[in-house]
């Protein structure tokens, strides 16, 4: 399990995110929604190790995080199943048993064996966050960290992928953190939704959503947003934050 | 996407389409020098067939290819050596960020100082021999290595440096996976900016202070007042340039920025 526990941590003399106390079982999805600089990401990078608070502590029972960023963040310089194998390389892994493993992968995320030989550049957004995101499953991770990873993306492909994401939680057992801006991601993904506040970020309300993903239709999604939204203090949060979608 | 050519076999033919491309630049370049020609005679711009010629009696009786391979020795030489120093220092400059601001406005000076003004220096301090050249070459394109370096260096995607990081990239991997194709993606143009200066500023320093090289030959035509083996040796000049950089650069720099978004065209150079 994850925890966060009293958390308070700053950049400057800007404090981002305020005594926060918030918890992860494992094989669920917590969705973190929220205004942009409400410390969303710096929990992320306190959960995947990468970032100390300045005060309270990060209890992580997880082994082997992984993370998908908002952009992609793809080696321009590598070809699409180089940029998979890089956590397997960074593993150790030799490089034709990693291609092979990390080519699997990537047929698994819906790229094709042409996809694989082409640079980054030649690739739409939506194959490189499939990149993306296959390059985070070869490692196999117990906890995935996803920030904002298909804000950048039409609504058409990011409903892809985000039943991509929820098929492969689901089938591997895996936990996941998920930021989002979009209150329908998150009620689509989470078993969780922590909404936290504007700048210092701090915990305004957590809603449980019991549903299973595979029930959960427009429908359902459309009317548990508006369900949230009718609470004043998310109201409140999404208001302040410019990029409502 | 059937359409689209395969990548390797579109490779080479793209580059030799380019290549057809800068043939017509090169001929009519030749057009512009006959017209020339034909318009102010033979002693003050030989036509393109008497500077082939003047060149040819030059290899044929032995002159031109030991004083092209001295040139070129000298060039390249004084290249290796700038461009090793440049971005071995200039890296390590930019790595840190009081380093790279002390730094900056001293190289702005010695890309502003004109090599001429090394060449003089370094013939007070070497005197006539092949040493001056290759100095002055080294000082010349030094700065250009180092800037491009320091650049390189400045302009590390953090982004990516944490990814490899989340993924608990080692040390090395950080460095060659994640560093070095950023640093050379701006090392390599400087290094063929600093290639073209090499050449230059050794043709140059010879023509002020050696007595031998293509420099040393040029000098010898002008006091002859033999305007064809002038420019004869121009021509060799050129054409090993063109050698170089369209035989051995282009290619390299094809293989190496594959990955690039818009492939690069041939390098500009400055004086």
């Amino acid at each position: 399990m994850l925890a966060w526990q009293g958390v308070t941590h700053g950049y400057g003399p800007e404090t981002v995110i305020e005594d926060f106390d918030l918890g992860l079982d494992p094989g669920r999805v917590l969705g973190l929604v929220g205004p942009s600089g409400c410390g969303k990401t710096t929990l992320l990078l306190m959960a995947g190790g990468l970032l100390e608070p300045l005060a309270g502590c990060v209890r992580n029972g997880f082994r082997r995080p992984a993370f998908v960023f908002q952009e992609a963040r793809l080696l321009p310089w590598r070809r699409a199943v180089d940029n998979v194998a890089f956590g397997l390389k960074a593993a150790g892994m030799g490089r034709a048993e990693r291609r092979r493993v990390a080519g699997r992968l990537a047929l698994r995320m819906g790229l094709t064996d042409e996809d694989l030989e082409k640079f980054p550049h030649e690739l739409s957004g939506g194959m490189r966050q499939r990149v993306a995101l296959a390059r985070a499953l070869t490692v196999s991770p117990d906890l995935l960290l996803l920030d904002e990873p298909f804000s950048a993306l039409d609504v058409g492909l990011r409903r892809q992928l985000q039943d991509l994401v929820v098929g492969e939680i689901a089938g591997g057992g895996l936990s996941a953190v998920f930021i989002t801006h979009d209150l329908t991601e998150a009620v689509r993904v989470s078993h969780e939704i922590a909404v936290l506040s504007g700048r210092p970020g701090r915990l305004l309300r957590r809603f449980v959503i019991d549903r299973p993903h595979a029930a959960r239709d427009d429908a359902f999604v459309y009317e548990t947003v508006g369900g949230l939204l009718r609470d004043a203090a998310v109201a409140a949060a999404f208001r302040t934050a410019e990029d409502i979608r | 996407m059937l359409l689209r050519p395969r990548t390797l076999t579109a490779a080479p033919l793209a580059y030799l389409w380019e290549g057809w491309g800068a043939a017509v630049g090169l001929f009519l370049l030749l057009a512009a020098w006959q017209a020339c020609h034909e318009a102010y005679g033979s002693f003050v711009l030989p036509s393109p067939l008497e500077s082939f010629a003047g060149l040819w009696r030059m290899i044929e009786d032995g002159r031109a290819p030991p004083a092209a391979s001295l040139t070129a020795a000298r060039a390249v030489l004084g290249f290796l050596a700038a461009g090793l120093l440049g971005s071995v220092l200039g890296i390590a400059a930019g790595l840190s960020m009081a380093a790279a601001r002390a730094v900056r406005p001293v190289v702005t000076v010695l890309l502003g100082i004109p090599p001429i003004a090394w060449i003089v220096l370094a013939l007070l301090w070497f005197g006539t021999g092949g040493l001056a050249p290759v100095f002055t070459v080294v000082v010349a394109a030094f700065p250009i290595a180092f800037a491009g370096a320091v650049e390189g260096t400045r302009t590390l995607d953090r982004g990516l440096e944490g990814m490899a990081r989340s993924f608990g990239a080692s040390g090395w991997m950080m460095l060659w996976d994640v560093h070095v194709p950023h640093i050379l993606s701006y090392l390599f143009p400087a290094w063929v900016s600093a290639l073209g200066t090499a050449w230059k500023v050794t043709v140059m320093a010879e023509l002020l202070g050696a007595d031998d090289g293509i420099g040393a030959g040029l000098a010898v035509a002008r006091t002859n007042l033999d305007t064809a083996e002038a420019m004869g040796w121009i021509v060799a000049v050129v054409v090993m340039l063109l050698a170089v950089e369209y035989l051995l650069l282009h290619p390299i720099k094809r293989r190496v920025e594959r990955w690039r978004e818009q492939p690069a065209g041939a390098p500009m150079r400055g004086p």
